[in-house]
């Protein structure tokens, strides 16, 4: 009747049962509040149900940090166990959990925190930065936010019922598949991921196609924010890069389901393929995660250095050139699987290629300054870091894109420093630039600049303590993903002070979360009333803070590159017309979607086939229905705009 | 707190830093900056030719940062602002210029060095290469000296300044082999038949260990290498072949079987063509004796 599944399910040990207690308990207390405060219908109607690309943002955002939240718990256990499980000394984890929580922690990061973030910033801002008033699909934007969030609970299901892949986060077979992985773990990996990818798939689809088609007159491509060129760029990174995902989970679990032998060791199955197919995927996954940082980094550099951004058309064609190149790479992952020097040449110099690009960004930014008036607020702070770190990330990638050196420091810590050089570094502090930058726009106050400047400190520190001596670990030889040590390696210091780093990690989340409760206390000496509290160059900044629904009463036109900027300089016409405005109603489809996912995604792990089958039944139904759903838009006539406005 | 005593507190921290990380490159082994084998010793030179080249756009921007983050602060109105600048064709060349050359020299060494220090090189000496065969099983390494017909596991003897061709398989999840001391490290893969070319230049004890993932045992497979004269990898030889144990069918289907934390041993003698058998039992059609 249950498959797989069995009370036994339910028990993990001690240490899972805290996860497990703090789950139940943060769910309960979070529907209690709702219920005491008799928000629920609000929260229906207002957020759980809105097409608005806002809010959807606001809620991807919020989803994401939760996330955060638990991927760094994830990190601190490994470090802890890493600091303590030397010589006779085993720690509190078991090999097998350990490995799920390594799994957990890069699975948990790359696809529910950074992916979360980036898409949460671009509804929040890429339609207001180029004069629209939606997404080309409001609706598909709708549904992919909550496979989203259906991926986010089957992987979180999976600390409460049953156990997650102790593969790794990118489950390599022939370790991932049923001969070395029995359990439910990798199947629960896969389903979280497929659900989850497909939701960016339609993303991605949307995105494109929004800029592609609905900007507002006289924006042309070159004449688009560098945020938006990142988004451009990033969406056709997406658009080609996940259904290789896809694919290679179909097959890795028609393996594990069906008894195929894609993968698998022996019966003709070859492993090499899945790690070649995962990378062709995987490698353009993080460029496609940093090119809207980089964008963020453009715009906040701008504005806050007052002055153009420097080099505009040389900054496109290096995210031109940096997309284009990310497909050529995916080699470099697995120089040692010893593909003859030909190949490992071609690709570690595709590699190296990809500093070219990235250095000009660098030095545009910083020629962006030159000659500027540096305003010091948090954004600015987040990227002099970012510049410090992502300098020496690039260094270090570069190095690795040697095969010859590869072949010394692969899959050691010097391996696992470099890429959180780059997605910490790179990814997470321009989405944290992006966040501050943004956030008046989006709740109509700023954020508190003074805990907003601890919790920088903090991180930065903390990804200082926490990375410089997992390098100086991967120089010694220190391996990655390893429960357990001997003392004459002499490692434990370093990997006290990795602890050490992510405790003040800790703290700087800390600092932000407070940063946030303290910013909506004081939400009215904060108040941001001109809608424009950064003197900003670009579109979003033309509307109030925060947006209407609707972004723009009237569409604006753009005769310029910083377009808000020669809006403020030049004289602003009296006579406004305001016309009707179409807007999506709203619809809890989404959410229905996602649930039907979400059971064909659980009862899929555990083998429940009368379950996927009601589950797949319910999907096919909500499609057909919504497909042929007719009165999706209504209208806001004009008087009401004009009240509106006038009110505003 | 004023100016001068955050710049002395920052210092003092900067000073420290260093002063640990001097310190930790005194007193610790790092193994891959401390090569003991000719190939080692060749990687660890192209880090530090890529890290000087690395250099040269760091310095740099450091430096660009720093300064123009101070000189056009908001509050030093002395400084000149020009709102409307916004490019620059001759120094935009100039830095699409510099990294492509510093890419240009880099890439040529990444070439060159794909092909010299490409594990399947042979080695250049004038000594006859001693083959090992390397098994990972699950979670230790078995270790096959085919010519001298003995095994062992967890533990591997070499002679110094002699080539070594180790040929790497795995009848389990995917490991990857790696002596960081002597050179890179190569994948171990079921059914497919790898190869690392390794030899050490200084007598010595060197760990070893597998840098892939592959399962709950994992961290306990590392293995120690002794770079020996060829009189005690002789003697060791003569020592193994004495100890009890063979290495034949039944024994080996025993020890692959999953188990952790194995202590090192050796077995006095191996089924003739144990390797083959290995890779021949993830073949479709292959009739093996371990399977």
């Amino acid at each position: 009747m249950f498959g797989r599944l069995t009370w036994h399910a339910l028990d993990n040990g001690p240490v899972a049962l805290g996860g497990q207690l703090t789950m139940v308990f943060g769910a309960l207390a979070v529907i209690a509040f709702l219920t005491y405060t008799k928000r629920w219908r609000w929260l229906w109607k207002e957020w759980l149900t809105s097409l608005d690309p806002k809010k959807i943002g606001v809620m991807y955002i919020l989803v994401a940090f939760i996330m955060l939240l638990r991927g760094l718990a994830d990190a601190a256990m490994m470090r802890a166990q890493q600091a303590t499980s030397v010589g006779s000394s085993h720690g509190l984890l078991s090999a097998d959990h350990f490995q799920q929580v390594v799994s957990a922690h890069g699975t948990i990061m790359i696809f529910f925190v950074a992916m979360g973030l980036m898409f949460g910033l671009i509804n929040l801002i890429m339609p207001l930065q180029i004069g629209s008033r939606d997404v080309a699909f409001p609706f598909l934007n709708s549904v992919s936010f909550w496979l989203f969030v259906a991926g986010m609970l089957l992987i979180n299901l999976s600390l409460l019922v049953g156990e997650f892949s102790a593969a790794g986060w990118l489950a390599y077979p022939p370790l991932s598949e049923l001969a070395y992985s029995p359990g439910v773990g990798v199947d629960y990996w896969i389903w979280a991921l497929q659900i989850a990818g497909v939701g960016s798939l339609l993303s991605g689809i949307n995105f494109l196609t929004t800029i592609l088609r609905m900007r507002c007159p006289g924006m042309k491509l070159m004449r688009m924010p560098l945020f938006t060129w990142g988004v451009l760029c990033s969406m056709v990174l997406v658009i080609f890069a996940f259904p290789i995902l896809t694919g290679t989970l179909a097959m890795l679990a028609l393996d594990r389901t069906l008894g195929m032998h894609f993968f698998t060791a022996g019966g003709g199955g070859n492993a090499m393929m899945y790690v070649n197919l995962i990378w062709a995927w995987g490698h353009p996954e993080v460029y496609l995660l940093v090119l809207p940082a980089f964008g963020i980094f453009s715009e906040v550099v701008s504005t806050l250095s007052r002055k153009r951004l420097f080099g505009y058309a040389s900054m496109v064609w290096a995210l031109i050139a940096i997309t284009f190149l990310s497909y050529v790479v995916w080699l470099h992952h697995f120089f040692t699987m010893g593909a003859g020097g030909d190949v490992n040449a071609f690709f570690g110099i595709m590699t190296m290629v990809i500093a070219i690009p990235t250095g000009v960004k660098i030095f545009n930014w910083l020629f962006t300054m030159h000659r500027g008036r540096i305003h010091f607020a948090t954004p600015m702070r987040w990227f002099l870091a970012f510049v410090v770190t992502f300098s020496i990330g690039g260094m270090t990638g570069v190095m690795m894109a040697v095969p010859a050196i590869d072949f010394e420091v692969h899959n050691s810590l010097f391996l696992v420093a470099h890429f959180h050089n780059m997605i910490v570094g790179g990814v997470v502090f321009g989405f944290f630039a992006g966040l501050t930058y943004w956030f008046p726009k989006v709740f109509g106050f700023r954020l508190n600049e003074r805990l907003g400047n601890y919790a920088f400190w903090c991180w930065f520190i903390g990804f200082l303590l926490a990375f410089i001596p997992l390098y100086i670990l991967g120089l010694m030889g220190a391996t990655r993903r390893l429960d357990h040590y001997d003392p004459s390696l002499g490692w434990q210091g370093l990997f006290i002070v990795a602890g050490i780093g992510v405790m003040f990690v800790l703290a700087g989340v800390g600092f932000q979360i407070l940063q946030l409760i303290v910013s909506i206390m004081q939400r009215h000496q904060n108040r941001d009333k001109t809608g424009d509290p950064w003197n900003g160059r670009t579109l979003e900044w033309s509307t109030t803070s925060p947006a209407p629904f609707y972004n723009f009463a009237v569409i604006p036109t753009v005769a310029d590159r910083d377009a808000f900027w020669a809006m403020k300089q030049a004289d602003q016409p009296k006579n406004i017309e305001y016309e009707d405005i179409y807007l999506p109603k709203n619809t809890g489809f989404g959410l229905y979607i996602a649930g039907a996912s979400l059971t064909i995604g659980f009862a899929l792990v555990w083998h429940i086939w009368w379950l996927a089958a009601v589950g797949l039944a319910g999907l096919l139904t909500l499609i057909i229905v919504r497909a042929t759903a007719e009165n999706t838009e209504y209208c806001l006539p004009a008087e009401e705009v004009a009240r509106l406005e006038g009110r505003a | 707190m004023s100016k001068k005593y955050k710049i002395i507190l920052i210092s003092i921290a900067v000073v420290w830093f260093i002063g640990i990380i001097a310190w930790y490159l005194h007193a610790k082994n790092f193994a891959v900056l401390n090569p003991k084998g000719i190939v080692a010793n060749r990687e660890r030179r192209l880090m530090l030719i890529t890290v000087l080249l690395g250099m040269i756009v760091i310095i740099p921007v450091y430096i660009m940062t720093f300064s123009f983050a101070w000189r056009y602060r908001e509050s030093n109105k002395k400084a000149r602002y020009e709102p409307e600048l916004a490019g620059n064709a001759v120094v935009e060349t100039i830095w699409w210029g510099i990294p492509a050359a510093i890419i240009l020299i880099l890439s040529i060494i990444a070439w060159q060095s794909s092909h010299s220090l490409d594990p399947h090189r042979q080695l250049v000496s004038s000594r006859t290469p001693l083959t090992i065969q390397v098994v990972a099983l699950d979670w230790k390494w078995l270790f096959i000296y085919p010519e001298q017909r003995i095994a062992s596991v967890n533990y591997l003897r070499i002679p110094v300044n002699t080539p070594v061709t180790f040929d790497i398989t795995a009848d389990a999840p995917m490991n990857s082999f790696w002596v960081p001391q002597l050179g890179g490290q190569i994948y171990a893969m079921a059914g497919m038949s790898t190869q690392l070319h390794l030899m050490a230049d200084t007598p010595g004890s060197y760990e070893g260990s597998s840098a892939n993932l592959s399962g709950r045992g994992f961290a306990g497979m590392h293995f120690t290498v002794d770079a020996t004269s060829d009189s005690e990898f002789n003697n060791w030889l003569q020592a193994s072949r004495s100890m009890p144990g063979e290495l034949d069918a039944s024994t080996y289907r025993q020890l692959a079987k999953p188990s952790t934390d194995v202590e090192p041993r050796q077995y006095a003698a191996v089924m003739p063509n144990l390797y083959q058998e290995i890779l021949l039992k993830y073949m479709t059609s292959g009739a093996s004796d371990v399977r």
